[in-house]
């Protein structure tokens, strides 16, 4: 490892890192704008200047010349000034010069108080303005529901385009004009289409992108109180930080964990959680009348009335794969294992069980998202990962950058020299094949797409098996040829696919292409979306055997249950609502504990409120297996409550003997842990309530978190004791101590000096490596041995057939999710619900775009769009959305013209970039 | 012009003829014209480079860096990787008082591509461009023109004169702004993105264009090329006065009796050509000062009168040679407003990328222009002090704009001080007062 000098302190640095990182690491201080952890250099601001001597001699003389750390590298004997006087004079130059244009509005800026800007005019010591001229002044631009610009805030780092167009691959952002006029915006006003839009709101250092609902409803970042959590809304399990303040959920900020999310999240993650604080959340348990009314409870007479239920009847339950595995846990304890339904719809419960038991089986790795970003061979097979998982897509995009890192090592270019080499590169990317049944916005960056019925993604998947096994190539069959020899040639292939298109046999075909790779030699990688932030956790708990709807109804029709207890899910998005409606009225009595008014809740006799993920502890599995837990920002208000909390007290009540030893919530969690192999590691997702960091719990509100008094003072002067956490190791105070304890437990990053997002360095023991305190979650899943049969020549090929179309899901990041599309900001961006057809198939109907089609016989009626990239005789629907829940995946349907149907006036929308015509 | 043996002393104004009228492929070829492609065609690429090399030439973009060297970087044969090299005509001329390589191209559109097949057949480039300034549109066309007469006759396109060469040939028009002269900037304007330097290294000769081998120069650079590989480095040598090998095209503009362009012995004094080229000061001026080689220079003065021009002297003395072509200043002209209007000129053309640059030429030219109309203050001289340190030293920057940029100031504030202080604490300006500028 070389070794440096730094104002006369020799360090020991990790080789192939520039300096300003390698300073950062060591804990020195150095002000920077340009540079980004996940970005790299390229040495515009010159904010990060030292000075560099060539030996001591010139050391002594004081004759060194003005560096940019961010740009140099560190070499053995270098020797750097960092304090000198020269420097430090440069650097507060920089910023003299940042503030020449910028506005003195820090006090009205929603960057205030966690402004990179603030905080690195505070550390380079500069005061006073001598310039005397007028300041330049843009006009700001409305750049959709989510992202709130205000340009004259912008000093001119490229962060953001940086951020946007190369490394989230975005075209609608740019800079514009020069000197000191440029711009940052789009070429004119209009809904950013990106799906990680959000992240410039973190990337920008100063106050232009700011949180749009956040700007409406504004905190400060000193006044939130914020508790270490995870996305629900997909199964990637992104680690977030939501803060709270006044019982409304503000915001959410990106969580670092460097096998997962890294610095990034996508827009249905960070804006998706909104519907927390949504007026159709439940606030007391409901007891149904005859009227069909509900009378409001406290949670005494509730609990009395479970209890009762309980007691009188047979129970059956119904599960969620949205919430923990605790809730979960203790419902199937209440009901008994043979009579619990994780929840699933009855199509997708197979599928989620087939995805575990690829993963589980196939020798290849289950790979997180920072191997992924290694890959350096990818073939996606029917997944649209950016709609279904999206942070998976951003890093599948890092991927195909590893041919450019390739042809940079060959240079002797670190892969921090960003501009260097993407100027290299230019458009030479590892190979990513995209199989799948319509466009993705990820085909701008694949070698090559597919767009193919299911069936013959399954057939084009086992043909690239065949291929890389070298069984004999049938005729036709040269893609699956070339994407076979991309694979293997590969060091670490990647195949992608998942539940997104609802066909068991491409995941099939994708688990047969990883284990051919594996057979092969190579350290093949198989990654399988699913839905649900805790899908898998659902089918470790279950196991593939648990019952389904259809199971549980049967039963209760033959007289074996009657008593129907439903845990956080709204069926009627699982089934069509004929079916539901069947489901429940073969019950006596149905519960219903959930967040938020759903048809579900209207239908129950007892409607239980239960605190969303941002009021209750639980874990969560995301699609890697990892095994990850969130705690609560606030306390829930009112008679709401985490749901495992009303569980536990039923089975208290109930006096049943597996209550007795559970205590807290880590009991659950260890009970769960005994009672399911599967899960036995989720105890060390995060340590259990007794941790405390140095002798004292952690803080979930900064140390300057002002006006506890005030913000009650209209109702009393005397400030209330703060609720206890008896959970966890964190406190709803700001007492204790946030620093160097475990990931899973960081509730915000703040250092001295360091009131921003990036004093994040100071909680990583290299820059962009893991937490000191280590990284959060727990992974379940290892790589199996191998499937026991394998070979399979996958289905028949998809025949289109006359008057009657498959139906694929075509999923939307803004729609698809059911809790995420109430949040405000994303419900603008939803659109109706539709359905696709190329234009030839619209031809054969008669159809144009936007008029209305019915399908099957009254299951739906949706707005035609025409796209040409669904394949002929399929037809793409709107999974998840309004008015398409009867729509049944790969099932056959009748379509014709819908009639009295009126045509929507054209709209400005931005979520999917339209229909996909390239 | 003499008729078959060509003129050697001045090679590359030969064909410029007193009514400026382009020569054509027939006239060119009729004086020796295309000779020195067959010469190298004629020889491996490496003997050309070893000639260029010898010849000491170095380039005249404004830098001085040596030719050969440069190309040497540039990977050969199998320790290229397979795809394409490009070599690219710098023809941007922008840089304040410069507008030798308009008279090149306008007169002799022949010479510059003829130089642009040598070059690249050295580097062995496959594909070539002219980048050139967008309102040289007369000299856009003359080059087409002269390209399409090359492939006509087999000069460029595959094969050439049957060696198994092939080299196509492109003209460009520049985006219109200074930056684009900078040979990264160029780079990143033809590749169709924003006109912004690149970091060095990666040097453009290993990724460059696209990220291939690339060769920037000069128009008047490669204009030499062709004569040296025909005629020899000892001949290129023996043109110069001093070290500096060759002829250089050295201008003058300001109030001077003839000012104008010439062809001159490399090393030619600067009296020589103020004096006897330019024809002195106009009646009633006494030079002042003079920036000698283009806007982005460091002033010198009478004392300086006596120095030769070339790349080493002028830089001894504290300035650059630059471009080769002086503006002079005299005693009747304002030295602050002569160096307001320049910053300001910098300024506009920043390319945005670098704090030092974007923010702090905008906050100089504000200064001057405050002293400039009397409203100075006394700590604005030590504002345009520290902004020259700041901005000016190579290094402080991404490029090297800002710090030529920052010269003509930090020279006035050594050379004209005392114009500054008395705007500042007679609050007007002396020479507008004084009837003048
Ligand atoms: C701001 C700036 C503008 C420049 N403009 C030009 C130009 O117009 N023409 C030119 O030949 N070189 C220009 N240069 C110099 C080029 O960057 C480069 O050094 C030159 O083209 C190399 O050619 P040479 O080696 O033949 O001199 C400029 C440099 C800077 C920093
Ligand atoms: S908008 Fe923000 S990120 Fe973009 S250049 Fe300006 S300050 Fe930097
Ligand atoms: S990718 Fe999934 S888990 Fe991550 S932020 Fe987006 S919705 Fe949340
Ligand atoms: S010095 Fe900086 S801002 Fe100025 S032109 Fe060069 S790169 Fe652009
Ligand atoms: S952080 Fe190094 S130049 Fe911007």
């Amino acid at each position: 490892m070389p070794v440096i000098r730094i104002d006369g302190v020799e360090y020991e640095v990790e080789a192939g890192g520039n300096l300003l990182e390698a300073t950062l690491g060591l804990g020195l201080d150095l002000p920077y704008f340009c540079w980004h952890p996940a970005m790299g250099s390229i040495g515009a601001c010159r904010q990060c200047a030292v000075v560099q001597y060539l030996d001591e001699e010139s050391e002594q003389a004081g004759r060194g010349r003005i560096v940019m750390g961010c740009m140099t590298p560190v070499t053995d004997g270098a020797i750097f000034s960092l304090g000198g006087d020269r420097a430090q004079q440069f650097r507060e130059a920089i910023v003299e010069s940042l503030m020449l244009n910028h506005p003195h509005d820090c006090p009205v800026c929603a960057e205030g108080g966690e402004c990179h800007l603030q905080d690195m005019t505070v550390m380079v010591g500069h005061r006073d303005r001598h310039y005397r001229g007028r300041k330049n002044t843009h006009r700001n631009q409305y750049l959709g529901p989510l992202i709130h610009h205000e340009m004259n805030r912008c000093i001119t780092c490229y962060r953001c385009t940086r951020y946007y167009r190369d490394y989230a691959g975005g075209t609608d952002l740019a800079a514009l004009a020069s000197r000191d006029h440029i711009y940052f915006g789009r070429h004119q006003e209009g809904v950013l289409q990106s799906e990680f839009a959000g992240n410039l709101v973190e990337v920008c250092p100063t106050g232009v992108f700011t949180d749009r609902i956040l700007v409406h409803d504004y905190t400060r970042k000193w006044d939130l109180q914020s508790a270490p959590s995870v996305c629900t809304g997909c199964a990637v399990g992104c680690n977030t930080l939501p803060g709270e303040r006044y019982g409304r959920l503000k915001r959410v900020h990106n969580r670092y964990n460097v096998e997962v999310n890294g610095y990034f999240l996508c827009d249905r993650g960070r804006f998706g959680a909104g519907f927390v604080n949504s007026d159709k959340r439940l606030e007391y348990p409901g007891l149904r009348r005859e009227d069909g009314r509900y009378d409001a409870l406290d949670h005494h007479r509730a609990l009395q009335q479970l209890q009762a239920a309980c007691n009188q009847g047979n129970l059956a339950g119904i599960g969620s794969p949205r919430t923990s595995v605790e809730a979960n846990f203790l419902l199937r304890t209440l009901v008994g294992p043979d009579n619990f339904s994780p929840g699933f719809a009855d199509s997708e419960q197979p599928l989620v069980n087939l995805a575990l038991q690829l993963q589980q089986d196939s020798p290849a790795v289950t790979p997180d998202l920072r191997s992924i970003e290694s890959a350096d061979a990818v073939l996606v097979l029917g997944e649209d990962v950016t709609n279904t998982a999206p942070r998976i897509a951003l890093a599948l995009r890092q991927s195909v950058r590893n041919r450019a890192y390739a042809m940079a090592a060959d240079l002797g270019l670190e892969t921090w020299q960003d501009a260097a080499i993407r100027n290299l590169a230019q458009d030479e990317r590892s190979p990513l094949y995209i199989t799948a049944p319509g466009d993705t916005p990820l085909d701008d960056v694949a070698a090559g797409t597919d767009r193919l019925a299911p069936q013959d993604i399954a057939c084009l998947g086992q043909a690239v098996a065949a291929s890389i096994a070298g069984d004999s190539n049938e005729a036709g069959q040269d893609r699956a040829a070339e994407i076979a020899a991309a694979l293997a040639g590969a060091q670490r292939p990647l195949v992608v696919s998942g539940t997104g298109c609802a066909s068991g046999e491409v995941m099939q075909a994708a688990a047969a292409v990883a284990n051919a790779l594996c057979t092969a030699g190579r350290q093949a990688m198989l990654c399988l979306a699913v839905p649900e932030a805790n899908s898998l956790g659902q089918a470790l708990l279950c196991g593939a055997d648990a019952p389904d709807f259809s199971a549980l109804q049967q039963r209760a029709e033959a007289g074996e249950v009657d008593t129907l207890l439903v845990l956080e899910n709204d069926l009627y998005r699982r089934g069509d609502g004929d079916r539901i409606d069947r489901l429940l009225a073969a019950f006596k009595r149905v519960i219903v504990l959930d967040g938020l008014d759903n048809a579900t809740t209207s239908s129950a006799d007892l409607v239980l409120p239960a605190a969303s993920f941002a009021e209750s502890e639980g874990t969560l599995v995301s699609l890697e297996g990892r095994a990850q837990r969130h705690f609560p920002v606030f306390p829930p208000p009112a008679e709401r409550r985490p749901a495992w909390v009303w569980l536990l007290a039923c089975l208290k009540e109930l006096e049943r003997e597996e209550a007795g030893s559970l205590h807290h919530f880590d009991d659950i969690t260890r009970a769960c842990a005994a009672a399911i192999p599967g899960l036995s590691g989720i105890p060390a997702a995060a340590p259990d309530h007794h941790f405390r960091n140095a002798g004292v719990k952690i803080p979930r509100q900064t140390h300057r978190y002002s006006g506890r008094t005030a913000m009650r003072a209209d109702v009393s002067v005397h400030e209330p004791k703060q609720p206890q956490d008896e959970e966890s190791a964190l406190a709803f105070t700001m007492e204790g101590l946030n620093r160097a304890q475990p990931g899973s437990l960081l509730p915000y990053v703040w250092s001295p000096g360091w009131n921003s997002n990036q004093s994040l360095h100071k909680f990583q023991g290299e820059v962009g490596g893991p937490l000191k305190g280590g990284t959060a979650g727990v992974r379940l899943l290892q790589p199996g041995s191998g499937p026991v049969v394998s070979g399979s020549t996958g289905p028949e090929p998809f025949r289109a057939e006359d008057g009657q179309w498959q139906l694929v899901p075509r999923q939307k990041i803004f729609g698809s999710e059911e809790l995420s599309a109430l949040s405000p900001g994303i419900d603008e961006l939803v659109t109706p619900a539709f359905v696709e057809l190329g234009s030839a198939d619209a031809e054969s109907l008669g159809v144009a775009d936007g008029d209305g089609l019915e399908l099957g016989d009254g299951l739906a009626r949706l707005e035609l769009r025409i796209n040409d990239c669904i394949p002929a005789g399929c037809a793409g629907f709107a999974a998840g959305h309004a008015g398409a829940e009867n729509l049944q995946p790969l099932a056959r349907v009748t379509l014709r013209r819908a009639e009295g149907w009126q045509r929507r006036e054209p709209q400005i929308i931005g979520s999917d970039g339209g229909g996909g015509n390239d | 012009m003499s008729g078959a043996l060509p003129v050697l002393d001045r090679p590359l104004t030969r064909n410029v003829r007193a009514d400026r009228s382009p020569t054509d492929m027939a006239a060119y070829e009729a004086n020796g014209g295309y000779r020195g492609l067959r010469a190298a065609l004629a020889m491996s690429a490496a003997d050309c480079l070893q000639v260029l090399k010898d010849s000491n030439l170095r380039g005249r973009g404004g830098a001085g860096f040596p030719t050969g060297m440069k190309w040497s970087f540039v990977p050969m044969g199998d320790a290229c990787s397979p795809g394409h090299k490009y070599l690219i005509c710098n023809a941007d001329e922008m840089e304040p008082g410069t507008f030798k390589d308009r008279l090149l191209m306008e007169c002799d559109p022949h010479q510059l591509v003829e130089g642009m097949i040598c070059a690249a057949y050295t580097l062995q480039a496959d594909v070539a461009y002219i980048f050139i300034r967008a309102e040289y549109h007369k000299a856009t066309r003359l080059l087409q023109e002269a390209i399409d007469a090359c492939k006509a006759k087999g000069y460029l396109g595959d094969n050439i004169l049957g060696s198994g060469y092939n080299l196509e040939m492109h003209v460009h028009s520049s985006a219109g702004r200074y930056i684009c002269g900078e040979e990264t900037a160029l780079i990143s304007s033809l590749e169709g993105k924003r006109a912004n330097p690149r970091a060095k290294p990666p040097f453009p000769q290993v990724s460059g264009l696209w990220g291939r081998p690339t060769i920037v120069n000069n128009v008047e650079t490669l204009c030499n090329v062709h004569h040296i590989i025909e005629r020899g480095a000892d001949w290129f040598q023996s043109l110069g006065l001093t070290a500096d090998a060759g002829t250089k095209l050295y201008g003058v503009s300001g109030r001077v009796k003839n000012p104008g362009c010439w062809e001159l012995p490399m090393g030619t004094p600067v009296r020589e050509i103020i004096e006897e080229y330019a024809g002195g000061m106009e009646e009633g001026y006494q030079l002042r000062g003079f920036l000698p080689g283009g806007g982005s220079t460091d002033f010198l003065t009478v004392e300086h009168l006596d120095l030769a021009m070339d790349y080493d002297t002028i830089g001894k003395a504290g300035s650059r040679m630059g471009t080769g072509t002086m503006i002079i200043l005299d005693d009747k002209t304002c030295p602050v407003g002569f160096v307001k209007n320049l910053t300001e000129f910098f300024a506009q053309e920043s390319c945005g990328f670098c704090t030092p640059c974007r923010d702090g030429l905008p906050w100089s030219a504000q200064v001057l222009d405050d002293i400039e109309h009397g409203r100075g203050l006394p700590e604005d001289m030590d504002t345009l002090q520290r902004q020259v340190a700041f901005i000016g030293a190579i290094g402080n920057t991404h490029c090297a704009l800002a710090p030529g940029a920052m010269e003509p100031i930090q020279s006035a504030l050594k050379y004209f001080r005392e114009d500054f202080e008395r705007h500042i604490d007679g609050g007007s300006c002396p020479y507008c007062d004084g009837g003048n500028s």
